[in-house]
């Protein structure tokens, strides 16, 4: 991790921490470039100086209007949790059954070529698009509502499920599958007695983890009207509720935060 | 041993799991299964879409050809913007991010309710999408790059923070000790003790919240925070379906560049 020591300063007698880069020029170099990006990059952008200005009374009253949150509406924030918590669920359970398939034709040492880049491909392709983008398609194909949040909720898991199982699949030693085939074992002989038992906890792991990271999700997707909490808050926000929307963002950072607790509960209980 | 013993102990029929293995397995299948048909059913999803689901797909698709490459000088415009939203948006959040992590580290801080505040922050942080915190700021900054930088900046910081604290925590305490019997002060055993420790970390961490920046950032404009979703958004109101593919196309290309950018860094230096 560390680079090794610079010796020819040493043997002169100074002393100067290690550095990341240990070319001057280069380091120097680097350091001017990021520099003149970032000037340039804030220089470039269109800022309403005026507006931004006016933001922090607006904030400060915004602030103001927030607390105390008011959980009076108990009811609604309660019903979308238990939607979003639902949609996630069942997103992670159709994201894990079709990221089976998907991952075993994306590693690269089970499936001929062809097979292996057309999986690598819509992987990539589901990878690329943030959650709300699919979500949007989603919406437009299916309408309103939570089955457009659990579709794109299961795209997003089948793309993050399959890629680390394949990965995990093609770092397998090549002994066992070598000898699992030496017996003569079929394909699905081979999937039950080869591949599983050696992909299964961390596939369960990736599973748990992302049915967490679905979770954070669904709080998201009901923005473009897919459902859940999201569209509650975003409700909430649109009407100037600010109360009811600290009351909300306050519920779903609970939601999360033991969301987190449980995935790392019973992945420390898999290994 | 007699011979029934000896069948139980070397069965003829090799078996990974015992019966009881299995059956708790089952078990765990049967529940799996239960609370996702629980989710599903009290989700009352409207199956009869699924009927012309494919007609609908199949109809967005042939509106998506051909791109109409016309548009391309205005989307590399809002590409810039994504870009320079995102990155401004890392930068802010090392400086912010930084000083927290200190504070969020069990080693570092200075007692046990700032180590809370800290986490706190870092948990609120995490726990808000980049799209919720852009909801917020736009209704602050009004519509505009400002409020994606800040939206951006507050998602990360929590990212940023706990990967830096964890990476903290995990120092070799022996490089501290040393430079504090030179009798150095808590401001020079920071910089030459636990600093040089931390730094490919916070360079590593940097790279890769800022390429998972660029995709976010994608999507900001949806809530009014400037950059390319913006133009998506109008584009898609207007049903134009063969610019939206160009910008697909854009986005596509722009997300992929920084996955390879950041992968190729984060080889280099750890």
């Amino acid at each position: 991790m560390t680079p090794p020591a610079d010796t020819k300063s040493a043997a002169a007698g100074e002393w100067h921490t290690i550095k990341l880069i240990e070319n001057p020029a280069l380091r120097f170099g680097l350091m001017a470039l990021v520099a003149v990006y970032l000037v340039w990059a804030f220089a470039s952008l269109d800022i309403d100086w005026g507006r931004a200005a006016r933001g922090l009374p607006r904030a400060g009253d915004m602030f103001a209007r927030m607390v105390p949150p008011d959980f009076s509406r108990w009811e609604l924030l309660i019903k979308g949790v238990v939607e979003s918590v639902q949609m996630a669920l069942a997103a992670s359970f159709f994201g894990m059954i079709v990221a089976i398939p998907l991952g075993v034709c994306a590693a690269v040492n089970l499936v001929p070529r062809p097979i292996y880049l057309v999986a690598r491909f819509l992987i990539v392709l589901s990878r690329t698009f943030h959650e709300i983008i699919w979500a949007i398609f989603f919406v437009k194909i299916l309408g309103f509502g939570a089955l457009a949040g659990v579709l794109t909720l299961t795209v997003a898991s089948v793309s993050f499920i399959s890629k680390m199982l394949a990965e995990d699949i093609e770092n397998m030693p090549p002994g066992q599958l070598e000898a699992v085939r030496a017996t003569g074992a079929g394909f699905a002989k081979f999937m039950v007695y080869c591949i599983s038992p050696q992909a299964l906890p961390r596939y369960l792991g990736v599973s748990i983890y992302r049915l967490d990271a679905n979770i954070r999700h669904s709080t998201v997707v009901g923005i473009v009207g897919a459902g859940g909490i999201g569209q509650v808050l975003s409700a909430s926000f649109k009407r100037y509720d600010y109360d009811f929307s600290l009351a909300i963002l306050l519920t779903i950072i609970a939601l999360v935060f033991l969301g987190e607790i449980f995935s790392n509960w019973v992945r420390s209980r898999l290994r | 041993m007699s011979p029934a013993e000896h069948s139980v102990r070397y069965p003829e029929v090799w078996r990974r799991f015992t019966p009881r293995q299995t059956l708790v397995r089952y078990v765990w299948y049967v529940a799996v299964v239960f609370v996702a048909a629980w989710s599903l059913r009290s989700l009352d999803l409207p199956w009869v879409y699924f009927l012309d689901a494919h007609v609908q797909a199949w109809d967005l698709m042939v509106r998506l050809v051909p791109p109409d490459w016309e548009v391309l000088d205005e989307v590399v415009d809002a590409l810039i913007e994504t870009m320079h939203i995102a990155t401004l948006g890392t930068a802010v959040t090392v400086i912010i991010a930084f000083p927290i992590a200190f504070l969020a580290a069990r080693n570092t801080t200075f007692n046990v309710v700032t180590w809370s505040i800290a986490r706190f922050i870092l948990v609120a942080s995490r726990s808000v999408n980049t799209v919720v915190w852009a909801l917020l700021f736009v209704a602050i900054f009004g519509p505009g790059p400002v409020a994606g930088i800040w939206a951006i900046a507050f998602r990360s910081i929590g990212f940023m923070g706990k990967l830096t604290a964890e990476a903290i925590e995990e120092i070799d305490q022996g490089a501290v000790e040393a430079i504090e019997a030179t009798g150095a002060s808590r401001l020079l055993v920071l910089m030459f003790g636990i600093l040089p420790q931390v730094l490919p970390v916070i360079y590593g961490t940097t790279v890769y919240r800022w390429d998972i920046n660029i995709r976010e950032s994608t999507v900001l404009g949806f809530v009014g925070a400037g950059g390319i979703g913006i133009l998506l958004y109008s584009t898609m109101n207007l049903f134009r379906w063969e610019q939206v593919s160009v910008l697909l196309i854009a986005i596509f290309a722009v997300v992929l560049i920084s996955e390879f950018i950041s992968a190729a860094v984060r080889q280099r230096i750890t």
